[in-house]
C-alpha cells in the first residue's frame, strides 16, 4: 500500500540547513493500523506531510498503491489526496460557516459530485460516526469529540484506502479520546489502513504496530497486539 | 462549478462582515450609478437639443440676403437678387437634390394675418410651400391629408393647419376638414391638421401656422415675381454641404454674382450645426465614461483590497480545502466567484438605482412642458450590457491578485497556523 525507500528531507538555506528525515524506509500494508511516535523535532510531522502528499521528499521513493507519487505536480497531488487519502487533524479544521453535512461533503465537491449525491453520502458517514442528529449543526455548536467525529466522517466520505491522523486526540479529554480511538478501530475494521501520529503511548498501544522516530531515523518498529481499553 | 451550497456559502461569508461588504460594494455601486445617470442625462440633453432641429437634420436653407458688393461680368454693385421660378427649376435639376421646396410667406417672413372662420378669428402666419416642405419642416399630418403635387400644380386653395389654429378657429369636437378659412380675403379649404416635430418655442410657432401650396400663395397674393427662400435636403448618401455649394454656384452663375461676394445669398446648413452638436455630445459621452470608469476602478481596487484581506483571514481554510483535494484552479475559482458576486450585485444595484433615478427625472421633465433642452432620460440596452461586461471583467481583475495569493497558500503552513 505505502512504501517509502530512502526518504530524505531538509529545510532551510545552505548553512542553516536542517536535515529532518535522514533515510526513512517504511511500508504500511493495506488495513494496517500504525502509530508513529517520537519527541517533538523527531520528524514525525514531516513524515506525515510526505505521506499525505502535502510535501515532496528531497530524495527517495514514495510508492502509493504501487505507483510513484513523490514527484507529482501540485494539482496531481491534490487529486491523489482527494481520492486515496483521508486526513484527521488535531485542530479538527472544520470550516466554521458550514454545517456538519456540508463539512463532510466538502471533499466530494472537489470531485465534482452533484449536491444531492454529496449530501446523501455525507449523511451516511455522519450516521456511521453517530452524529446524524447533529447533521445541521455548525462546528461551534459541537463539542470537541463531536467535531473530531465530523472530521473523521469527512476523511471517510471519499472512501480512501488510508487515513492519516495527526495527533487526533491531542485536543480531547481522556473519555472522548477513548471514544475516538474506538471509532478509529471501527474504521480499521472496515479494512482501512490507519497511520496515527501521536506522542501518547497509550494511544500507540491501541494500534498494531508502533514506529518510533528519533533524529530523523526510525529508531524502533514493533508489531504488537492492540491493547483493549475498557470504554 | 456553482451549486446551491456554494451560493449559500458566499451569502454566509458576505453576511459575516456586513459593514465591510456594504462599504466595499458601495464603491462599485457608485461607479455604475454615476455611469448610468451621466449617460442618461447626457442622452436626455442630446435628445432635447436634437429635437429642436425639428424635421430633417441635413436641411439647407438658402435666401437672398443682401445687395452685391463686387461688380461682376458687366453688372454693377448694390444689386438686390431675387430668387425666381427659374432658379427653382434649375435647382430641381441638380442630380443630388433630394427633398425640395420653395417657401413664401404671406405678408413677408414671419408676418401674420387676421384669419377668419365663421364667427371665430385669430392671427396666424401663412406659409406657402411645396409637398416636400412638410417632411423637410417636420410637419406630421394628424388628421386629413397633407399638401400634394396636384395641390401645387393646380394652385388649389387648400390649407393644412396647426393645432393652435384648429383650437382657436374651431369649436371643441368640431371637424375642421372640409371647412373654409378666410385668409386675407380669400377662402381656403382645410384638408388636414398637422403636428410639428419641433419642441419648445419652435413647436408653439408651428402650431400657429397655416400651410398652403406655394403656387397658390404666390399667385393669389401677388408674389409671382419672387420666391422667399428654398429649403432642400440632399439625396440619401450625399453630403448637404456639397449640395449647398452646388446650389450657391448655380445661383451665382444664374444671377451673375462674383464667387467671392459671400453676402448675397444667406445660407443656413442644419447639418453643420447638427454635426457640431453631435460632436459636443460625443465629447460629453466620452467624459461620462471616463468619470464613471475612474470611479468603477476605484471601487474595483476596493474590492481587490478586501479580497486580499479575506484571503489572508482565511489562509487556514484555504489550507484545509487544499489538503482535502482542492486544485489551484478550484481555489482561484472560489476567490473569483466571491469577488464577482460582490461586484455584480453591487454594480447591478447601481444600474437599477441609476435607471430608477433616470425614470424619476424623465417623468419630472415631461411633466414640465416648456423645458425643451431635456428629452426623455434613459440608457441604451447596449450600454447596460457593456456596463455589465465591464463589471464582470473588473470583478475578475479585482480577484486576480488575491486569488493567485490564495492559490499559493502552502497547506502545511496554513494548517500549522494556529
Amino acid at each position: 500500500m505505502i512504501t517509502l525507500k530512502g526518504i530524505h528531507k531538509s529545510y532551510g538555506e545552505r548553512d542553516r540547513r536542517l536535515h529532518v528525515l535522514k533515510g526513512i524506509d517504511l511500508s504500511v500494508a493495506p488495513g494496517e493500523m500504525v502509530a508513529i511516535m517520537g519527541s517533538s523535532g523527531s520528524g514525525k510531522s514531516t513524515l506525515l506531510n510526505l505521506l499525505g502528499l502535502l510535501d515532496h521528499a528531497d530524495e527517495g521513493e514514495y510508492l502509493l498503491d504501487g505507483k510513484e507519487v513523490g514527484r507529482l505536480t501540485e494539482n496531481q497531488a491534490a487529486a491523489m489526496r482527494n481520492r486515496k487519502l483521508g486526513f484527521v487533524f488535531q485542530a479538527f479544521n472544520l470550516l466554521p460557516f458550514k454545517n456538519a453535512v456540508e463539512n463532510v461533503a466538502l471533499p466530494l465537491y472537489y470531485q465534482k459530485v452533484g449536491r444531492r449525491e454529496r449530501n446523501k453520502r455525507a449523511e451516511h458517514f455522519l450516521e456511521l460516526v453517530g452524529l446524524s442528529e447533529r447533521r445541521l449543526h455548525k462546528p461551534n455548536e459541537l463539542s470537541g469529540g463531536q467535531k473530531q467525529r465530523v472530521a473523521i466522517a469527512r476523511a471517510l466520505v471519499t472512501d480512501p484506502a488510508i487515513l492519516l491522523a495527526d495527533e487526533p486526540t491531542g485536543a480531547l479529554d481522556s473519555q472522548t479520546t477513548d471514544d475516538i480511538m474506538d471509532l478509529f478501530k471501527q474504521v480499521h475494521g472496515m479494512g482501512k489502513a490507519l497511520v496515527i501520529v501521536t506522542h501518547e503511548a497509550d494511544i500507540a498501544a491501541q494500534t498494531e504496530r508502533t514506529i518510533t522516530l528519533k533524529d530523523g531515523r526510525i529508531a524502533t518498529d514493533t508489531a504488537h497486539e492492540p491493547a483493549h481499553v475498557s470504554a | 462549478m456553482m451549486d446551491l451550497d456554494r451560493w449559500r456559502e458566499i451569502a454566509t461569508l458576505l453576511q459575516q462582515h456586513k459593514l465591510r461588504t456594504l462599504l466595499t460594494a458601495f464603491g462599485v455601486f457608485w461607479g455604475i450609478f454615476m455611469l448610468v445617470v451621466l449617460l442618461g442625462m447626457g442622452r436626455s440633453l442630446e435628445r432635447g437639443v436634437i429635437a429642436t432641429f425639428g424635421g430633417h437634420k441635413n436641411t439647407v436653407f438658402v435666401w437672398s440676403a443682401g445687395p452685391t458688393q463686387i461688380p461682376y461680368r458687366g453688372m454693377g454693385k448694390y444689386r438686390r437678387i431675387r430668387l425666381t421660378e427659374g432658379d427653382r427649376d434649375a435647382l430641381l435639376a441638380i442630380p443630388e437634390m433630394g427633398l425640395f421646396t420653395s417657401v413664401n410667406e404671406l405678408g413677408g417672413w414671419q408676418a401674420s394675418q387676421y384669419i377668419i372662420r365663421g364667427q371665430n378669428s385669430g392671427t396666424f402666419s401663412t406659409r406657402g410651400m411645396e409637398p416636400d416642405g412638410m417632411p423637410i419642416g417636420g410637419f406630421i399630418v394628424q388628421e386629413g391629408r397633407g399638401l400634394n403635387a396636384l395641390d401645387y400644380s393646380e394652385r388649389r386653395k387648400v390649407a393644412v393647419i396647426g393645432h393652435a389654429v384648429q383650437d382657436i378657429l374651431f369649436e371643441k369636437g368640431e371637424q375642421p376638414i372640409g371647412q373654409y378659412l378666410k385668409i386675407a380675403g380669400v377662402n381656403f379649404r382645410v384638408i388636414g391638421v398637422f403636428k410639428s416635430l419641433s419642441t419648445g418655442e419652435n413647436a408653439r410657432e408651428d402650431a400657429e401656422r397655416i400651410l398652403i401650396p406655394n403656387s397658390s400663395l404666390r399667385h393669389t397674393y401677388n408674389q409671382t415675381a419672387w420666391i422667399g427662400h428654398f429649403q432642400f435636403t440632399p439625396q440619401p448618401g450625399h453630403d448637404a454641404t456639397t449640395l449647398e455649394n452646388k446650389v450657391l454656384n448655380l445661383l451665382r452663375e444664374r444671377h451673375r454674382v462674383h464667387p467671392d461676394d459671400t453676402g448675397v445669398f444667406g445660407v443656413y446648413n442644419a447639418q453643420v450645426n447638427f454635426h457640431r452638436v453631435q460632436g459636443l455630445f460625443s465629447a460629453i459621452r466620452v467624459f461620462s465614461w471616463v468619470v464613471a470608469i475612474g470611479t468603477i476602478i476605484a471601487g474595483v481596487v476596493g474590492v481587490g483590497n478586501i479580497m486580499l484581506i479575506v484571503v489572508k483571514e482565511r489562509t487556514r481554510e484555504i489550507g484545509v480545502r487544499k489538503a482535502l483535494g482542492a486544485s489551484s484552479r478550484q481555489i482561484i475559482g472560489t476567490v473569483v466567484q466571491e469577488s464577482l458576486v460582490l461586484t455584480i450585485l453591487a454594480g447591478y444595484s447601481g444600474l437599477v438605482a441609476g435607471v430608477f433615478v433616470l425614470e424619476f427625472i424623465s417623468s419630472f421633465v415631461t411633466s414640465m412642458s416648456g423645458t425643451d433642452m431635456f428629452g426623455k432620460a434613459d440608457i441604451d440596452f447596449g450600454v447596460a450590457v457593456m456596463a455589465l461586461a465591464a463589471l464582470i471583467i473588473s470583478g475578475t481583475l479585482a480577484a486576480l491578485l488575491p486569488a493567485s495569493k490564495a492559490a499559493r497558500v502552502d497547506p502545511i503552513v496554513a494548517l500549522q497556523d494556529e
